[in-house]
């Protein structure tokens, strides 16, 4: 507890709990829709924008987000397109990122350390401007993803379908683009551009292991993210560990208590099931 | 009024996927009311020319009017009901039936209204239609290939259309499941609705058909009567089933 005498501990639990909150509320359209790593992909994208910031002594985290925008609607044209190239243009996109960020981080005076808060998080450096470009955007991107839910649903769920109701597809995607690129940048501090991901996938993975439904999947995921946010930087304080990485372990345990528990009760009800009915019903009655 | 405009209008429609044409000069008309079949072998190009109709598939040549509308200007997508014949990529997160019957309601209300009253009254009464009222808070991936296929006509219906465009409804799909859909789709004809849906086999929907149009290598080659099965389709036991398929194939949902 005692870190929690000071601000920036304050600032950063705060910008975690928004970002656990942000991130899952994003990354279920992203795993519906089966492009679970994309967030990895802008999250290099992200890199060079850092890079391209710190060499011409700009902010970082705004030429970053201008960067993985881009990034984001570029993959977007390329994935409507549906070209077969598309798996290799997306590959050249994230390679050609983390090579972009590196060099041009290199190219600049800042130092390795820098770099690093960048690629695994530096949550604890958290300003108070920085803290309000957390919440400001993170609240935008929870509450556009939780009010547009039946259209984003069903444009990740069946897009033929979508465009026959009259959707914006399009326009549905590039937001969908957007969001998942402004929510890596934001995320960059917390997590780092290596672990961004973990925040926008696990949460959602752990939660469809036992709900029935999107909207319940939604509010479980979102659940867990925000629990392993805080927990995660709780764990960091006390125990002196990387917050990014506590944070992203902590969601992973989650998952495997999870997935643990829910195998465990279906076998359990499997074993109980077939007991019953050849205990208590006669063939007759089976077969009619 | 007292002419009225076809509900589809199709004048020398020509498509084709990546230069490969399918249709070649195709012209159909259905007026409101009927009941139009579009038959014909695997690969002829019957669903292609339902997707042309919907915009799905780009025309080459030729023209598609919808409510008398020309496809490029028509907004009113209200009006049509789509029922593909399966879900393609199929969703990594679980949804329940009455949420993906719920997005039918979103070409009636639009993306930024919030579902109300009229739009449960309308998705429940979709459900109860196709007999999956009882289903409504089970996760899709758990039902049948047919009662999936019941949860995609839920949908079309719950956005209360005029117009329902149906892709091979009963597909591999079991015999309790085809009785609800022809009972669905009977009682939407019931109401004035019109429909157009491709085939292979009719089966129980054959009294419902008010028109057939049969295509043959991206042609049109018969439009008229519901032609009389033949070959081992006359039989008497013919129960409209592949054989050689699974009779309930994996689910839509399910990998």
């Amino acid at each position: 507890m005692s870190l929690f005498q000071y601000d920036f501990m304050w600032r950063a639990l705060l910008g975690a709990l928004v970002i656990g909150l942000a991130a899952p509320a994003l990354g279920i359209y992203l795993v519906q829709r089966r492009l679970a790593l994309i967030g990895d992909g802008i999250g290099h994208v992200a890199l060079t924008g850092v890079g391209a910031g710190l060499l011409l002594n700009r902010s970082p985290v705004v030429v970053a987000v201008i960067a993985a925008t881009l990034g984001a609607i570029t993959i977007e044209l390329v994935r409507a397109r549906g070209r077969t190239s598309g798996d290799l243009a997306l590959a050249l996109l994230f390679y050609g990122g983390i090579a972009g960020g590196v060099m041009l981080v290199g190219l600049s005076d800042a130092s390795s350390a820098n770099l690093n808060a960048y690629l695994f998080g530096s949550l604890t450096t958290t300003s108070k401007t920085d803290l309000a470009t957390i919440a400001v955007l993170g609240a935008a991107i929870g509450v556009t993803m939780l009010a547009l839910r039946p259209a984003l649903f069903a444009v990740c769920h069946d897009e033929e379908y979508a465009r026959v109701s009259g959707l914006p597809v399009r326009a549905l995607n590039l937001l969908l683009a957007v969001a998942t690129a402004v929510t890596v940048t934001i995320a960059m501090r917390a997590v780092g551009v290596l672990l961004i991901s973990a925040l926008m996938v696990v949460p959602v993975a752990t939660a469809q292991q036992v709900t029935r439904g999107f909207r319940s999947t939604m509010t479980a995921a979102m659940t867990l993210g925000l629990f392993a946010a805080g927990a995660g930087v709780w764990v960091a304080a006390n125990a002196d560990t990387a917050p990014g990485a506590s944070v992203v372990l902590l969601a992973i345990a989650s998952f495997l208590v999870v997935a643990v528990g829910a195998a465990g009760w279906r076998a359990l009800r499997r074993r109980v099931a077939p007991a019953d009915l050849t205990a208590h019903e006669p063939h007759e009655v089976v077969l009619r | 009024m007292l002419v009225t405009t076809p509900v589809i209008h199709v004048a020398h429609a020509a498509a084709g996927y990546d230069g490969r044409p399918v249709l070649r000069d195709v012209s159909l008309t259905v007026t409101a009311g009927e009941v139009v079949a579009v038959l014909g072998a695997n690969g002829s190009g019957k669903s292609t020319l339902i997707r042309a109709v919907l915009g799905l598939v780009p025309l080459g040549s030729g023209s598609v009017e919808l409510f008398g509308t020309p496809l490029r200007r028509f907004r009113q997508w209200q009006r049509i009901g789509y029922v593909p014949q399966r879900l393609g990529a199929g969703s990594g997160v679980p949804a329940t039936v009455r949420e993906v019957v719920a997005s039918g309601r979103l070409a009636r209300r639009g993306v930024l209204r919030p579902p109300g009253r009229a739009d449960r009254v309308a998705v429940d009464a979709a459900l109860h239609a196709v007999g999956l009222a009882d289903r409504a808070g089970d996760p899709v991936s758990t039902l049948s290939g047919g009662q999936q296929q019941r949860t995609l006509i839920a949908r079309a219906l719950a956005g209360q259309p005029e117009l329902l465009v149906l892709d091979e409804p009963t597909a591999g799909v079991d015999a309790a499941s085809q009785e609800a859909f022809a009972g669905a789709l009977r009682d939407f004809t019931a109401g004035g609705g019109s429909v157009l849906l491709v085939a292979h086999e009719l089966g129980p929907l054959r009294p419902l058909i008010s028109r057939a149009v049969v295509v043959h290598q991206g042609g049109i080659c018969h439009d008229g009567a519901v032609p009389e099965p033949a070959g081992h389709h006359a039989e008497p036991d013919h129960d409209h089933v592949h054989p050689h398929g699974p009779e309930e194939p994996a689910g839509l949902w399910s990998s």
